[in-house]
């Protein structure tokens, strides 16, 4: 791998669970609750993180560490060989670190013009935008939409075309790395598509680093070179797009991806079902915190926490009895 | 450039109601300014030979009981009306606007001392507030002025801590803090706009509400000194003489009928302009 673009480590950002006066009555220890628990992960230069896991396991909050609207607990997050944790000059690195937000329309602010919003990021960098006009327009055109959507409000714009402004607003400033929280979310299926479609070419014409936060396991094939699945705010298994699709290691990894519909009827999988809800953050389960949902949870899972540790797939896992590939079982 | 039909002013004078707001608001403004040009006879002036007298050619809304020009009389008091009414309502607004984004933006316990305060105020009866005050300061304008700043600006506050509390967090907010932007740029450029619009509504919705209570002190005679030609003051002229001439009292309702009207119906119209959520098509 080359040298990463970006790298986090240990990564744990933390919130409080009580406030008020039962904080008084609460042991310090679970006065605050760790959304993000101790992440550490590369992202290559022009590679695609997708970063997967069911709602509530840490993956939005982990990409707001990462651009530092969330503040870290502990660890430390490098981008393009510095350190983000302790910087003051945090302007230069949101030029070049653009984030894209999960609702399409509510991201835009409703009372500017797509031309104001379009040029927004010029003016807080205090770049100049020669030729506003020309500018909002060839970003526009970029991101797919015609000069007639120049003048419209947030609220007139359907989620498709709200999306495809928030892809060129992030562009505005040529970003290194960009950090998508659900670019699919609340978009019809063939919307999704053509956004997909959209992000791959900008990817490849920009040259652009990627961070996919996602729970549309479907898109990862199409967009992701590696997947880092995450449960109660800890990376379980990262590995390469094509492993974690069809030859997970990880029990969790395997119960995510046969939770998913698939489109081929013939297909035959192997069903692996969850049992129960997933623990609260502030009482999380001993040992492999996944034991208590895990099917192949034997006893020692409950006591032993895994480390992450080299998988078969050339990713890493942190589970102790890591499943074997699919051919082997059948 | 924005096409005319585009702009507030351009979409406001497509909504009835709010044309008729205009007109109203505009008549009496216009009404108040040229007091004096407009005015048949000399407000002060007192003609005992024609005390009481009924409306007429001469006298369009009567005389009361000192024989002064009703009519005449309330052409000042319109200036008076909104004199009080512009200067209270900006201030309180303002003081309003101030601290309801401190409370917003500010930390727990700002906020709660804030709402506390505000709570407070919110409280008390305007007129036994008034009451108060009058008896604390000197009987005048300003204190008119000081009593409805007092009993409203809490209001304000109110509304623009609720609007800048759920736009703090909004996802576009996390948006521009992602972009880079100032907390200043924040603050002016994405949260006031949005802030502004509920606010104004409730300006023009207040307006009326602080003519009434400087007419209701005036009534009291604890607002305007004795003489002064207030609305309040001509309604207690004419409450003294109900049962034998009531064309005073009812003469000096009616602009306080039209300002009500006039201003609330702003503020309803406004109120469909301002957001665009709730504007239909363009």
């Amino acid at each position: 791998m080359n040298t990463p673009i970006l790298s986090l480590r240990d990564v744990t950002v933390e919130f409080p669970g009580v406030s008020g006066l039962r904080a008084l009555f609460t042991p310090s220890g679970q006065r605050r609750v760790q959304a993000v628990a101790g992440v550490s992960l590369d992202v290559a230069a022009g590679e695609t993180l997708a970063i997967v896991g069911e709602s509530g396991s840490g993956k939005t909050t982990l990409a707001r560490a990462i651009n530092g609207l969330v503040p870290l607990a502990a660890g430390e997050v490098w981008f393009d060989g510095t350190p983000l944790h302790d910087r003051s000059d945090w302007r230069e690195v949101r030029r070049r670190v653009a984030m894209m937000f999960q609702d399409p329309v509510g991201s835009l602010s409703p009372r500017k013009t797509v031309r104001d919003l379009l040029l927004e990021p010029f003016a807080i960098h205090g770049m100049p935008s020669n030729g506003r006009e020309e500018t909002a327009l060839r970003l526009l055109q970029d991101a797919g939409l015609g000069a007639d959507f120049l003048n419209r409000y947030p609220h007139e714009l359907s989620g498709g075309q709200a999306r495809r402004v928030g892809v060129a607003r992030a562009l505005a400033l040529g970003p290194t790395l960009v950090l998508a929280d659900e670019p699919t979310a609340g978009l019809d299926v063939s919307i999704q598509g053509e956004i997909l479609n959209l992000l791959n070419g900008i990817k490849v014409s920009h040259g652009l680093t990627t961070v996919i936060i996602t729970h549309n396991l479907n898109i990862l094939r199409h967009i992701a070179d590696r997947v880092a699945v995450m449960y109660l705010g800890r990376i379980v298994e990262l590995g390469p797009v094509e492993d974690i699709l069809t030859s997970p290691v990880h029990p969790y990894t395997q119960a995510l991806m046969a939770a998913n519909p698939e489109p081929d009827p013939t297909a035959r999988r192997k069903r692996l079902a969850l049992r129960g809800e997933t623990p609260a953050l502030n009482d999380r389960p001993s040992g492999c915190e996944f034991h208590s949902r895990c099917p192949m949870a034997r006893p020692d899972c409950a006591v032993r926490a895994p480390e992450l540790a080299p998988s078969r797939t050339g990713g890493i896992v942190s589970c102790h009895y890591p499943l074997p590939a699919i051919s082997e079982v059948s | 450039m924005t096409h005319f039909r585009y702009t507030l002013l351009g979409r406001l004078l497509a909504d009835p109601m709010a044309v008729v707001a205009i007109v109203i608001i505009s008549g009496l403004v216009l009404a108040a300014i040229f007091a004096d040009v407009i005015a048949p006879h000399d407000f002060r002036a007192m003609n005992m030979a024609d005390r009481f007298a009924p409306p007429s050619w001469h006298y369009w809304l009567g005389t009361d009981n000192l024989g002064r020009d009703t009519f005449s009389r309330l052409l000042q008091g319109g200036r008076i009306a909104l004199y009080v009414a512009m200067t209270a309502v900006s201030i309180s607004a303002l003081i309003g606007l101030v601290l309801g984004m401190l409370a917003g933006f500010g930390p727990r316990w700002l906020d709660n001392t804030l709402l506390f305060f505000f709570d407070t105020l919110r409280a008390y009866p305007t007129i036994i507030l008034a009451l108060a005050l009058a008896a604390l300061l000197p009987r005048g304008l300003s204190t008119v002025i000081i009593v409805v700043v007092v009993t409203s600006f809490s209001e304000y506050g109110r509304v623009v801590r609720t609007q800048t509390l759920s736009l703090k967090n909004a996802e576009f907010i996390l948006a521009e803090r992602a972009m880079g932007a100032s907390f200043g740029r924040i603050v002016f450029h994405h949260i006031l706009p949005n802030v502004l619009g509920p606010f104004f509504i409730l300006a023009a919705m207040n307006l009326p509400v602080v003519i009434t209570i400087e007419a209701g002190m005036s009534f009291l005679g604890i607002g305007v000194p004795p003489g002064t030609p207030s609305w309040g003051a001509t309604l207690k002229d004419g409450f003294d003489f109900i049962r034998t001439t009531p064309w005073i009292i009812l003469s000096g309702g009616l602009p306080l009928i039209l300002v009500t009207l006039g201003f609330t119906f702003l503020g309803e119209a406004l109120r469909d302009q301002l957001d665009p959520k709730l504007r239909k098509g363009r």
